[in-house]
């Protein structure tokens, strides 16, 4: 009972430490290494706050925390469960690295607005935890759309006409898609289920028809355009004007991944792995996610820009989620919140290693990047790693998520997402190891010479832990088993 | 009741109706504003005729408390249309100042011809170009 | 203490007879800078009045006030219960913000000289509307009813455009024929029953020999009120006149004026007639329905189309009009809950929308969509409130027009009707169309030569425009009070014919 209660403690500190931070960024604007120590304290902070849940969490304890009644039958409440667990630890571990890594970044370009860049970037954790931690779907699409919000002024954040055309392609996609598609989808499962709330095994099971789930099923997915599925994909690459930190918080530590995670969580506590196995209601999104997959990654090859490279790579990693999620088996859905943690932390070394690259030469092309693995090696090592991870090649964790995918795939004899995986592996391969071998074994051309150690020490943490993740990969294990036990 | 009284009474009604159907044709039909008003009054007018009819009783007298009678008229009635003509008054008075102020405006009170004013230059053009305003 | 009983005792007379002398004064005093605080006071008065008014009838279930003390057969009676304490409570309160909104926009908008008739005038537009709420005589309300309007046409009038004289001849025109309409209906009541005291009519409605002259009664009353309310397809006259009104005349006719109307169709519709009562063939539950439906579909379209910001917003008004009246229609307490929860909710967040707009009016000149353009940079704050009321307008979950529409949604499943509720989404659909049009411009638009020489508001207009939008968010948190208010007064309506 004492676990429970402070556990429910610790979900409100969740959300009130980043907004704290939030605050004191706007007060601490004109000192520039307080405000700065004030994020990374608070991220800190948030770290240890989650990780203290995660015992509660893996011995089977639901902290619940209920935030405000709007109207009878209509809460706001905070819910822990596995995935959100899992989606939460991954947030705060890696606002620890971007914080640092926005420090050098910010101060090593020295980019205007940065009190402005903070607050908005802890505005937008305390947004990702309370969809992490959202106990119902009301409470997720209020978090949802802060998300959004608050992330605005961060993809704006250069202020160029192309920022600002950038930005209201982002908006406009992300808060149309929940408006127009999102929010029926909530107000209808509200009504047909008579409740909101994630249940393990769903609440729809036998209150919808085969057609009707599908349809549903459609909504979510496409309403959550945070996720990327194609035809929703183009504000991600559009995204790529604002600066690194900010493309690392999109592609890695939430907006996206805040996508799949609500996919991920719908089909699992919405509509039920059984129930969906049973219809068949979500064999359509296999082959979408699976045809966003492939189409992301031949895009991906075409591009010359790392940023637009590794914006599609990353669309066609997260439909890698998704698809998991479609073919609703336990082991595939367990590599998709396995896949979650290890493309966030192998996605962001990527991108710190393409801010690196940037700050210390401004290249920002892949065809300027001959030999530069000879004169930043930090850097581009990390970069390797993470690509090998994008990949799914062992020691890295991408190996991990993908390898449980394959596996749920292959017991339900989906031949379809067996070929997309295998396929898509050889086409992730031939757009990122060109780069690593460009880097390497061209000429050096110019002394060794890395980017600000802030930046450095990061993407070496994040690069370290994409290799750790799959040494010790015990706690998304064991998250993941849970999420899909009984 | 009398046959003179019955007749009488659906002449009355026949009457109600019939000026009523008038002024509101008047007021759809008629494009000047300032005979709009009129229908417009012509309709309400019919409405105090209605009222007034249940208030009327034959033999009976004016509600004046009289030992010499115990037959009165309904005085609420009539309580109640002086309230409404002085509503109708208003409401012609207010019609009319607007049409006055509209003529200031537009130089003329045929509603058609406002209302093509605002349509700018293209709409006037369109109204010339057509058989008839 | 036997001062406050005896004030508590007037409450009834001091809401309506505040604004009243309030106007007067106003229209004799004549001085400028004088007629704003008159105005102010008049209306603090009043919705103090009816703030107490609220807590007497959470007491005392119904607060009945016969005027110069005649019986209800021949006086007037005033009859507060739960159904139009709320109305009585959502007109002051508006009411009163607008007029602390007022004096700026007001003093940009209107010539000098007419300042003081201006505030007299929305003086008694407030009066009138007040007493058609709180009246139980079915005449009297025809009487308040005229009287608000004509007020109404002469505010409307006073606005800068031209086409505000033919917007307010118009709806002369066509108010004229629905209160005149009403008040058939009323004569021909009265003929049938021989009162027009709304409690007594329905004692006697029982002993009726003709059901046809209670059909035209009805149906003339409910055509009459429908015109005033603007209920599809009666709309016409309301973009004109929210169109070219002045700024703060819009915000008052918008937030309050066919919110009163509603809620005398509630009461004739539910205390008198009966809601399931068909007329001929014809039930009016699903002719309000199909109306209320088109009202959401039609009008909403028609808002996407608009190029000028304050008629996109009347037309999206004539749509939440529709939202109101299929509440009613639905007639089971969770639907009615949420027809009055959104009488409130919309005149808040519409209030707050046409508040935003006077500001922007006051600074760029202009309410045309295309020059609205990037004021979210200038105006930051005016633009924040505009963006808070139009999420409301969509029914996001956080603002108080989601909370409505989820009643609406409950009341439309408790009747079985599951299609309708899936009509209440889609046209929500529509919503997020003209809403997003709008926001985009605000915010993503490259400001004109206007919106770049435009400052914020200044704080007497920010505050309540802030005020309403907050109230928005607040009441979209924590519904408690609100739904508790509206939750009353449908058990109220649905009791008086069960």
């Amino acid at each position: 009972m004492t676990a429970i209660a402070s556990g429910s403690s610790l979900l409100g500190l969740a959300l009130v430490i980043p907004t704290v931070v939030a605050v004191l960024v706007m007060l601490l604007g004109r000192l520039p290494n307080l405000r700065d120590a004030a994020s990374l304290v608070g991220a800190l902070l948030l770290f240890v706050t989650i990780g203290a849940l995660l015992p509660d969490v893996l011995a089977g304890a639901r902290p619940v925390l209920p935030l405000v009644t709007i109207a009878p039958g209509l809460d706001l409440v905070l819910r822990v469960e596995p995935l959100g667990m899992l989606f939460a630890l991954v947030a705060s571990t890696l606002w620890i690295a971007n914080s640092v890594y926005s420090i050098g970044y910010m101060r090593g370009n020295q980019e205007p607005r940065q009190t402005m860049f903070f607050a908005a970037f802890a505005v937008a954790i305390a947004a990702t935890m309370g969809v992490a931690l959202a106990g119902n779907l009301v409470t997720l699409f209020l978090f949802y759309e802060l998300l959004s919000l608050s992330t605005y002024p961060l993809v704006t954040h250069k202020q160029t006409p192309e920022a600002m055309r950038a930005g209201r392609v982002y908006l406009l996609t992300l808060i149309g898609a929940s408006m127009i598609l999102l929010l029926p989808a909530i107000v209808w499962t509200a009504f047909v289920a008579g409740t909101t709330d994630f249940q393990l095994g769903g609440i729809l099971g036998g209150k919808i028809g085969p057609l009707a789930m599908a349809v549903l099923l459609g909504l979510f997915v496409f309403g959550a355009a945070k996720a990327a599925v194609m035809p929703l994909h183009r504000w991600l690459p559009a995204a790529m004007v604002a600066p690194t930190p900010v493309s690392a918080l999109l592609h890695a530590v939430a907006v996206v991944k805040a996508g799949v995670f609500t996919i991920l969580k719908v089909t699992v506590y919405i509509f039920g792995l059984d129930t969906l196995q049973a219809t068949g209601a979500s064999q359509w999104l296999v082959y979408v996610a699976g045809f966003t997959i492939i189409a992301a990654s031949l895009v991906a090859m075409t591009a010359d820009d790392l940023k637009r490279r590794l914006a599609y790579s990353t669309i066609g990693q997260l439909s890698y989620i998704v698809m998991a999620a479609a073919l609703a088996s336990p082991l595939a859905a367990m590599g998709a919140a396995i896949h979650i943690a290890a493309h966030a932390v192998s996605k962001i070394t990527l991108f710190f290693a393409a801010g690196s690259v940037y700050t210390a030469e401004h290249v920002t092309k892949v065809s300027q990047m001959d030999g530069i693995g000879r004169r930043m090696p930090w850097t581009m090592a990390a970069f390797t790693i993470g690509a090998l991870s994008m990949i799914g090649l062992p020691p890295t964790a991408g190996f991990l998520g993908k390898w449980f995918m394959l596996a749920g795939a292959g017991s339900l004899h989906e031949w379809f997402a067996v070929a997309v995986i295998v396929v898509s592996t050889v086409l992730n391969a031939a757009y990122l190891l060109p780069i690593a071998a460009r880097a390497f074994l061209k000429p050096a051309g110019g002394p060794v010479a890395e980017a600000p150690v802030a930046m450095v020490v990061a993407l070496t943490a994040t690069a370290a832990g994409t290799v750790l993740l799959f040494l010790f990969p015990e706690v998304p294990y064991r998250l993941a088993s849970a999420l899909v036990s009984r | 009741m009398s046959l003179v009284a019955m007749l009488a009474s659906e002449a009355t009604r026949f009457t109600i109706v019939l000026v009523m159907v008038a002024g509101l044709y008047i007021v759809i039909a008629r494009n000047n504003l300032i005979k709009k008003l009129v229908g417009l009054s012509l309709f309400q007018s019919s409405v105090y005729l209605l009222y007034l009819l249940p208030g009327k009783i034959f033999g009976g007298t004016a509600p004046i408390i009289d030992p010499r009678f115990d037959v009165y008229a309904n005085p609420l009635p009539h309580v109640l249309i002086l309230t409404a003509i002085v509503v109708g008054i208003g409401t012609l008075a207010l019609g009319l100042a607007l049409a006055i102020r509209i003529k200031e405006a537009y130089g003329t009170i045929e509603e058609d011809e406002v209302l093509a004013k605002d349509r700018g230059p293209a709409g006037a053009a369109a109204r010339k170009a057509g058989p008839r305003g | 203490m036997s001062f406050l009983a005896a004030i508590d005792q007037h409450l009834p007379v001091i809401v309506v007879l505040a604004p009243l002398l309030g106007a007067v004064l106003v229209a004799l005093v004549r001085v400028e800078i004088a007629s704003w605080p008159i105005a102010v006071l008049a209306a603090l008065i009043s919705a103090a009045a009816a703030f107490r008014l609220v807590f007497v009838v959470e007491q005392l279930g119904v607060v009945s006030y016969r005027l110069g003390g005649f019986a209800p057969e021949l006086g007037i009676e005033y009859r507060v219960d739960a159904v139009n304490v709320l109305i009585l409570l959502v007109v002051t309160a508006v009411s009163l913000v607008t007029l602390l909104y007022a004096r700026q926009s007001v003093a940009a908008e209107i010539d000098g000289g007419r300042v003081p008739w201006f505030y007299a005038m929305m003086l008694v537009a407030m009066a009138g509307l007040l007493g058609m709420a709180i009246t139980g005589d079915a005449f009297n309300a025809f009487v308040f009813l005229e009287i608000s309007s004509l007020s109404t046409y002469t505010l409307i009038a006073l606005g800068r455009d031209r086409r505000a004289l033919v917007a307010a001849y118009q709806y002369l025109i066509v108010g004229t024929i629905g209160a005149t309409f009403y008040v058939i209906g009323v004569g021909l009541l009265y003929l049938a029953t021989g009162t027009l005291n709304l409690a007594l009519i329905v004692e006697r409605l029982p002993d009726v020999v003709s059901p046809r002259a209670l059909i035209a009664a009805e149906a003339f009353i409910l055509v009459g009120i429908a015109l005033k309310l603007a209920l599809f397809p009666l709309h016409a006259w309301l973009p004109n006149a929210y169109g070219y009104a002045p700024s703060a005349a819009t915000v008052l006719l918008a937030s309050t004026a066919t919110k009163v109307a509603v809620y005398l169709m509630a009461r004739f519709l539910f205390g008198v007639f009966g809601i399931h009562v068909e007329i001929g063939p014809v039930s009016v539950t699903g002719v309000l329905i199909l109306l209320s439906l088109a009202a959401m579909f039609v009008a909403s379209l028609a808002a996407v189309f608009q190029r000028d910001v304050k008629r996109l917003l009347a037309f999206s008004s004539v749509a939440q009009i529709g939202y109101i009246t299929l509440g009613l229609a639905l007639a089971n307490p969770a639907g009615l809950t949420g027809a009055f929860l959104h009488i409130v909710n919309h005149a808040l967040m519409k209030g707050a929308a046409f508040m935003a707009i006077g500001a922007v009016l006051l600074r760029c000149g202009s309410s045309r969509l295309d020059d609205l353009a990037g004021i979210g940079r200038t105006m930051p704050a005016t633009a924040v409130a505009l963006t808070i009321a139009g999420l409301g307008l969509i029914g996001v979950p956080g603002t108080s027009g989601f909370v409505s529409k989820w009643y609406l949604v409950l009341g439309a499943f408790d009747d079985g009707k599951g299609w309708l509720a899936f009509m209440i989404v889609a046209s929500s659909v529509i919503a997020v169309l003209y809403v997003g049009r709008l926001l985009e411009v605000v915010w993503f638009r490259e400001p004109g030569k206007a919106a770049l020489a435009a400052s914020e508001a200044p704080l007497s207009m920010l505050l309540p425009t802030l005020l309403l939008a907050g109230l928005t968010i607040f009441f979209g948190i924590d519904a408690e009070m609100p739904a508790r208010l509206a939750g009353a007064a449908a058990t109220v309506l649905l009791g008086g014919h069960p």
